[in-house]
């Protein structure tokens, strides 16, 4: 018992410790406060990042990057109120703050995986420059 | 009123389980017709009365049982009965609290978490006031210590330990590194999970223990290597969330190794089962029995699929589709919900036996209502997982999101079909249940 309770505590170091393999940017103020937005108004009980959260709506991880979205794009969803989307009343600078945030996210990885090579089961997933 | 406390958590217990799939069937509602109740209360935040109100479900049930047994049925006298009572009344304001928070919108927006934070911390201190009561109790009181009470008491350190964990974005060093703050989020979600489990399996323990009347149930190496194997995968396995998170490699391989020792558990099942096909009999017509074959089936079905969708390259497709949605469903509703219910039956026919008897008939119509419908209802799911993933991975980009959405309406009528059957079918089953509690509270 003792063993396995000292095991998960070293775990747990690493884990809340634990760098990323690939080096990216502490998230910006602005970020962070888009992120704050993203939480106040529960956005995750629709959309997801890396196909974590809900599911009325399409993932976010890489709306910034994919080919035919990004910023401006984001930003005229934000208040369109389409479909299930609630109408949200954002400020330009609320809009603003949501695509720093969503730009943060995006620089961090690639979801869905579309490159994956995989052996035994495992995949190696593909990570971002 | 001490004496009652059990009862009260039971009954709060109960009423959840109705009004948590009551909203269940709104918000698979606001899925077919986007705009119902979008003015009023959007989808983000009445997924959250039915998420948080299922989980309280889960948590005040499974306290109650556990909080019976060691007075009623294990006859220790409680450390503390007003514990008891002030953790009672805290859980009852804080779910007040939880309401309040998402009908002004004042969210948490993390999973689970939905409700403001703040309220989490009374929410905490209720834990440790029940961990404090139950070792007060118990430590000392009795020996050699059967398996169940120490997945109980496992179950609640663990409860403290996750709950307290999933709060740790609040701290800027982990927050301002997206990839560590959704890595720590959904591990601690799927350790605080694991000790919901802890507590609701140990239940399921107790009950065969004392239905079977075999002392020997609970006892002896392989239970406890079962144990062991559970707390392994609580304390490891989370990983499997999050196979496609960009952390360090070592981290998802652990997750694997750890996730595939279940499988062992799997195989025991059905050994088990080969074994104890014979002896049925001679329980048949005991309702805590039923259900409790009913979790056997159904933690069949589900660790097949959680074993299956755990191998990263099957995860691949499935992970964010709704057949994620089918595992969890599963184990709450499937797993969880029947050894709840069972132990809610165990309670009530030791304490009035004559109702539940004078019920048989609804009870066992609610009973084969409630696995039928969820038969389907995970059924649907699945079916909606496997679209979408065709969706994401095979389709060429002209088809929008909306458009696949809508190709799976059928589907989630259907799911809405099933979800309204077993809503039924659960009000059958708890209606003689909350005679017998409220009986108790008069008296
Ligand atoms: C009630 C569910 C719901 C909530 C809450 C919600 N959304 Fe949406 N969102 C949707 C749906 C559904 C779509 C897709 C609409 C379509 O394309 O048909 C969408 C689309 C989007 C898109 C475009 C995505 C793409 O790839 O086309 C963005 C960006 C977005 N939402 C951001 C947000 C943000 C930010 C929040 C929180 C402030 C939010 N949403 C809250 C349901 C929701």
């Amino acid at each position: 018992m003792a063993i396995i309770v000292i095991v998960f505590l070293g775990y747990n170091f690493f884990i809340y410790t634990q760098k990323p393999p690939i080096e990216v940017q502490k998230m910006s103020e602005i970020a962070i406060r888009g992120e704050k937005i993203y939480q106040d108004n529960n956005c995750t009980a629709c959309h997801q990042f890396y196909g974590l959260g809900g599911y009325l709506g399409p993932d976010l991880t890489n709306v910034i990057s994919e080919e035919g979205k990004g910023a401006m794009y984001v930003k005229a969803f934000l208040n369109s109120g389409i479909k299930s989307m609630p109408q949200f009343n954002f400020s330009e600078e609320e809009k603003e703050a949501l695509v720093a945030f969503l730009e943060a996210v995006d620089e961090t990885g690639h979801y869905p995986i579309y490159e994956a090579t995989h052996n035994y089961g495992w995949v190696s997933i593909k990570y971002k420059k | 009123m001490n004496q009652k406390i059990p009862f009260l958590f039971l009954l709060l217990g109960l009423s959840a389980l109705h009004l948590g799939a009551f909203f269940g069937i709104l918000i698979t509602l606001q899925y077919i017709y986007p705009e119902f109740l979008k003015e009023a209360l959007a989808f983000n935040r009445l997924r959250e009365f039915h998420v948080s109100t299922l989980i309280g479900w889960l948590i005040l049930t499974a306290t109650g049982g556990i909080y019976y047994y060691i007075s009623k049925v294990l006859n220790v006298p409680l450390y503390s009965k007003k514990i008891m009572s002030i953790q009672f009344s805290i859980l009852l304001v804080c779910s007040f609290a939880i309401y309040y928070s998402f009908l002004v919108g004042k969210m948490g927006g993390r999973e689970y978490l939905t409700y403001h934070p703040i309220i989490s911390l009374p929410i905490l201190i209720a834990w440790i006031l029940f961990a404090i009561n139950y070792f007060k109790t118990l430590v000392g009181k009795i020996q050699n210590w059967p398996v169940y009470l120490w997945m109980w008491g496992t179950g609640i350190v663990f409860m403290i330990y996750h709950f307290s964990e999933s709060h740790l974005w609040l701290i800027p060093s982990i927050r301002e590194n997206f990839i560590r703050d959704i890595t720590v989020q959904w591990k601690s979600y799927g350790s605080f999970v694991g000790s919901w489990n802890m507590l609701i399996y140990g239940t399921a323990i107790f009950l065969m223990s004392k239905i079977k009347n075999e002392n020997t149930v609970g006892r002896g190496k392989v239970a406890f290597f079962f144990y062991f194997l559970g707390l392994s995968n609580l304390m490891f396995g989370w990983a499997h969330h999050t196979y496609f998170i960009p952390t360090q490699p070592w981290i998802r391989i652990v997750a694997y190794a750890m996730s595939m020792s279940e499988w062992i558990i799997f195989l025991s099942i059905i050994i088990s089962w080969k074994k104890s096909l014979n002896k049925e009999a001679k329980i048949k017509g005991n309702f805590a029995y039923k259900f409790l074959l009913a979790t056997d089936f159904w933690v069949f079905v589900n660790l097949f699929i959680a074993l299956l969708i755990s191998i990263p390259y099957i995860n691949l497709f499935t992970h964010g589709t709704h057949i994620t949605v089918a595992h969890s469903m599963g184990t709450t509703i499937g797993i969880n919900t029947t050894i709840l219910l069972a132990s809610a039956m165990f309670i009530a026919y030791k304490e009035n036996a004559g109702i539940i008897e004078a019920n048989t008939k609804i009870i066992k119509l609610g009973y084969w209502l409630f696995n039928g419908a969820l038969a389907g209802f995970l059924t649907m799911l699945m079916l909606g997982g496997v679209a979408r993933s065709k969706w994401t991975f095979l389709s060429d980009k002209t088809t929008s999101f909306g458009e696949m959405q809508s190709s799976i309406q059928p589907l989630i009528v259907a799911f809405l079909f099933f979800g309204v059957v077993l809503f039924i079918g659960l009000l059958f089953v708890a209606i003689p249940l909350i005679k017998v509690y409220f009986n108790k509270l008069k008296k």
